[in-house]
């Protein structure tokens, strides 16, 4: 291999540390194949996420998701994927999840990118995060109904438009 | 007439000196449909085709629709060339408030026309929910044949309308 990943730990030498510091909270899990997927509980997210970024230098939060698993008893998956631009490694956290309050701490005070992320996790799926500056819907409009990429939101459900739209006018010439 | 410049091509028809009768609607239908300003609303791809369709190639001036314009004031005709999410509804409703009259709507493809695919909780169902539509062009996206077609199409609905009023 090159000289950068005999210099820097593997990603699999960094989840051996952070399953040893978190012993309780953390296991490691199925995920992508060829990348290490870490399991964490929602009570140590945040100092799991601040440590990879500070001690092991993940500095970029490349994406946040979330899948619905309706028949788990917390229902959502929330995934965080980090990437170090140093080491160029890669790591996954999950965490599982529900739509109540106060929800998962918001990673917004550690990446910036989670801002929006957690946004659109609100907006399409109703996990709520704890402490986000800015906790509204973002793809969808205000006033819009449901989280639409639920297992059991409708797919054939329309909602009523919101805004000046109510319906054609000057009838008599265009009818 | 002639001593002037081009004109207007009849008085090689009908002769120096001589004159037409008509009717003031049938003089504004004639220029108004001879001299459609498209607005482009382009959201998608249907707006790339809209671009082959005015461009030298397919040229739209043949039918006297080549001025495009960007702001809805100065347009006739609203092309909605793409899809038309719901949260962008209000956004299309507002654009086409803001056009004089006469106005008239050209709906560009599948997706501004029904949703194409797009049958989910984020798309409009069809522009013709939100404004009423002239011209409806199938195709995804539409081939520039299609977008003449639907010009000609149009000039052919206003060469209809009873009376063309004075707004």
């Amino acid at each position: 291999m090159n000289d950068t990943t005999t210099k820097n730990p593997s990603t699999a030498d960094v989840a051996l540390k952070v399953k040893e510091l978190f012993a309780s909270t953390v296991r490691e899990g199925p995920g992508p194949v060829g990348d290490v997927c870490l399991w964490v509980e929602a009570r140590s997210l945040s100092d799991v996420l601040r440590h990879l970024k500070d001690e092991h230098l993940f500095d970029v939060l490349m994406d946040e998701t979330c899948v619905d698993y309706p028949d788990r008893p917390q229902r959502f998956e929330v995934i965080y994927n980090l990437y170090s631009l140093s080491t160029g490694n890669r790591i996954f956290l999950k965490v599982a999840a529900d739509d109540q309050e106060p929800g998962l701490p918001s990673a917004t005070h550690l990446y910036g990118s989670a801002d929006w992320f957690e946004r659109e996790i609100f907006d399409m799926f109703g996990v709520r995060f704890e402490n986000h500056p800015d906790p509204r819907r973002i793809l969808m409009y205000e006033g819009f109904e449901g989280h639409p990429l639920r297992k059991d939101y409708p797919a054939t459900r329309r909602q009523p438009i919101i805004g000046p739209t109510d319906g054609p006018d000057h009838q008599a010439r265009h009818g | 007439m002639a001593k002037r410049g081009a004109g207007v091509g009849v008085e090689k028809i009908f002769g120096e000196g001589s004159f037409l009768t008509t009717t003031v609607d049938e003089v504004l239908k004639w220029g108004r449909k001879n001299s459609l300003y498209p607005m482009p609303f382009g959201t998608a791809c249907c707006a790339i085709e809209f671009m082959s369709a005015v461009s030298s190639h397919y040229d739209l001036a043949r039918f006297g629709a080549e001025v495009v314009r960007f702001s809805p004031r100065q347009a006739d005709v609203l092309i909605v060339a793409g899809t038309i999410s719901c949260k962008m509804a209000p956004v299309l409703k507002t654009i086409y408030e803001q056009m004089c009259e006469p106005k008239w709507v050209i709906s560009m493809g599948v997706c501004a026309s029904s949703g194409g695919f797009y049958d989910n909780y984020a798309t409009v169902q069809g522009i013709d929910t939100l404004i009423p539509v002239d011209v409806y062009i199938t195709g995804c996206p539409p081939r520039p044949e299609a977008v003449l077609g639907a010009i000609v199409e149009l000039q052919k609905k206003i060469d209809r309308e009873p009376h063309a009023p004075l707004f």
